[in-house]
């Protein structure tokens, strides 16, 4: 074999090997969505999202009380968690060039990588030792801290693709700063900010670990914000790893569901960012 | 565009067109010529609104500090009671009160170092075929697919993988028991739990992670770098091989350590698939034991005051970890990020 001949060969190898991992990626995702669409959808039934849990052996029991839990916790965490990262975000955009910036940027990129569970553990030191008894709010309080991180720097992300010109058309008509960013600069690229929001939304909707010591689990409707509360993926958790059939069934049944909303909501967030473009007014 | 003409009647041309300032007359625009009080209004304005953001911002290192003080804090009695020998012993009974986290270690780092070895070459091959081979038309909606499975809930993976990994791994791993079984890795019992069968799923989850920062590192390679080699005469494969790489290194580095973290840090998959056995086995299919996994199954029955001390140590174990890998692997990215930038230059 010619050393031309060889070189050739040996490029058509790696890259019969590389495009031979690419399918091996995508064939896991076709399978895990076909496989789960496939147990999923017969035991989904419309008692799913309106009964409560019903005992073992018995037919006919949902997960309404983890679905109306699990959009509680959401709602909390998104008062604690969207606030902060968003107004974070903001100050890193346009004030954090400097040294304070890179700090608090490494620190997010750090807090974004410690453990769910770690932020779980540490939620129950912290509010549910001190109130005695697990809560919707503790709940919220761990997402909302794992919300924190990726609020924070999708906002600066999306708020730096704002042209500079605009920034400097308003500061020439002589608005101050604030008004500039308020008025001006949030408003064009809200768009790119709310999807970031709603992304990070999407990803902590899928926590289990963080609520295990935190939300808890309840077999019935949690009334209030200071009651356990069922989830969606605690629901998975404990009814995967329980002996019966008929939790596994509907165990799968609650994993169509969840990962349906949260590809759903994956899905219309990079939809819009793809047709509209992140910033107002530019394609 | 810009036209450059001859300099016609010896007028100087200026380069850019300027819109003409005569400097004797000051620019005043309604909200420049301000009174005092309402400049002094404005700058309070200003000042609070900064102050205000950079309190938010600043509550990142509030929480941060927050999580590790009171991991300290909370798990100090069983630092002095244990000391150092909390890392390195393995005996864990919560009857007697002895605590060694060794197991938890090692079944925590053997499990992402499994599930390295399946996802780097994996992950890095099909960044490759993403960035290099595939036109955009295609490679573009394949990365959307591949980020898409980053959104998959880890209790997701968990599920398949308890019913559908697991009896696999049960089967091939009795079938091949004869061929293989002479090896101390695969001797013993097949239960389809496992070191194993938790190092693939965890494999499954990060090898998304790995493809796309491995892409976007790729990407972020000049393009002259390529045109240079290919000139030279090179093929595609030793382009890549002998210069995109390279070039990429540190940054694919920083995306194994990324995936590192999140492979450590996972709890539900693994919980679901490891088999919850605090034992050290040298065979790849004897259950183990992480420690996310303990956390995740003791943490809510840990009754004694010192028990629940040893597992928020072992909460802070991981946390050390996890901050020290992460704050490598980003660091390590940053550094390609600026490399790049010079470079394009």
């Amino acid at each position: 074999m010619t050393l031309a001949r060889r070189r050739r060969l040996v490029e058509r190898v790696m890259f019969a090997l590389s495009v031979g991992c690419m399918a091996t990626a995508l064939s896991v995702l076709f399978f895990l969505l076909g496989y789960i669409t496939y147990q999923g959808i017969s035991s989904l039934s419309l008692s799913f999202f309106t009964n409560l849990p019903a005992p073992v052996g018995e037919a006919g029991g949902g997960m309404a009380n983890a679905l109306l839990g699990s959009l509680k916790l959401l709602i909390a965490a998104a008062c604690l968690g969207i606030p902060v990262g968003f107004l974070g975000g903001v100050y890193l955009a346009e004030y954090g060039g400097g040294k304070l910036g890179f700090l608090v940027r490494y620190a997010a990129d750090v807090l974004n990588g410690v453990p769910s569970i770690v932020i779980g553990i540490t939620v129950y030191a912290l509010v549910v030792r001190p109130i005695g008894h697990f809560s919707t709010l503790a709940g919220g309080v761990a997402l909302g801290l794992m919300i924190i991180p990726v609020a924070l720097r999708s906002t600066e992300e999306f708020l730096r693709l704002v042209p500079a010109s605009l920034r400097e058309a308003a500061i020439a008509l002589g608005a101050p700063r604030w008004v500039v960013i308020v008025r001006v600069v949030i408003p064009a690229g809200m768009r790119g900010i709310a999807t970031g929001l709603v992304l990070a939304l999407a990803r902590v909707a899928g926590e289990t670990a963080p609520l295990l010591f935190t939300a808890f689990n309840n077999r019935y409707w949690s009334e209030g914000w200071t009651q356990p509360t069922a989830s969606l993926p605690v629901m998975i958790f404990t009814y995967a790893i329980a002996p019966y059939q008929d939790w596994h069934d509907q165990a799968w049944a609650a994993g169509l569901v969840l990962l349906a909303l949260v590809l759903g909501a994956n899905l219309i967030a990079r939809f819009v960012l793809r047709r509209g473009g992140p910033i107002q007014g530019r394609a | 565009m810009e036209v450059v003409r001859a300099p016609r009647l010896r007028i100087p041309v200026p380069s850019r067109v300027v819109a003409p300032v005569p400097s004797s007359t000051p620019v005043r625009g309604a909200g420049v010529a301000v009174s005092s009080a309402a400049r002094l209004r404005r700058r309070i304005g200003d000042f609070g609104f900064r102050a205000t953001a950079l309190g938010f911002a600043l509550s990142v290192f509030v929480i941060t500090g927050l999580i590790a003080l009171s991991l300290v804090r909370t798990s100090w009695r069983s630092v002095v009671t244990f000391g150092w020998s909390f890392l390195w012993t393995s005996t864990w009974d919560p009857v007697f009160e002895h605590f060694g986290a060794l197991p938890f270690i090692y079944g925590t780092l053997m499990s992402s170092a499994i599930a390295l070895l399946f996802a780097v070459p994996i992950g890095v091959g099909a960044a490759i075929c993403l960035a290099e081979l595939l036109p955009q038309r295609l490679a573009d909606p394949l990365t959307f697919l591949v980020e898409l499975l980053v959104a998959v809930p880890s209790v997701i993976y968990g599920l398949v993988g308890v019913f559908v990994l697991v009896p696999v791994v049960r089967t091939l791993g009795n079938a091949a028991q004869p061929l293989i079984g002479f090896l101390p890795i695969f001797r013993g019992p097949v239960y389809g739990v496992g070191l194993l069968t938790a190092g693939i799923v965890l494999a499954v989850m990060i090898v998304p992670f790995v493809i796309s920062i491995s892409r976007e590192v790729l990407l972020a390679v000049p393009q002259t770098q390529r045109d240079a080699a290919l000139a030279l005469g090179a093929t595609r494969w030793e382009t890549i091989q002998g210069v995109v790489l390279p070039f990429a290194r540190s940054g694919i580095f920083g995306a194994v350590f990324l995936a590192l973290a999140r492979a450590l840090g996972e709890t539900m998959a693994v919980t679901m698939v490891i088999g919850n056995r605090p034992e050290i086995a040298a065979s790849l299919f004897a259950p183990a034991y992480t420690m996310p996994a303990v956390l995740a199954n003791e943490f809510a029955e840990a009754t004694s005051d010192v028990y629940l001390a040893a597992l928020m140590e072992i909460g802070l174990v991981l946390f050390c970890i996890t901050v020290i890998i992460n704050g490598v692997a980003r660091l390590l990215v940053m550094n390609v990020q600026r490399n790049t930038a010079g470079a394009a230059e």
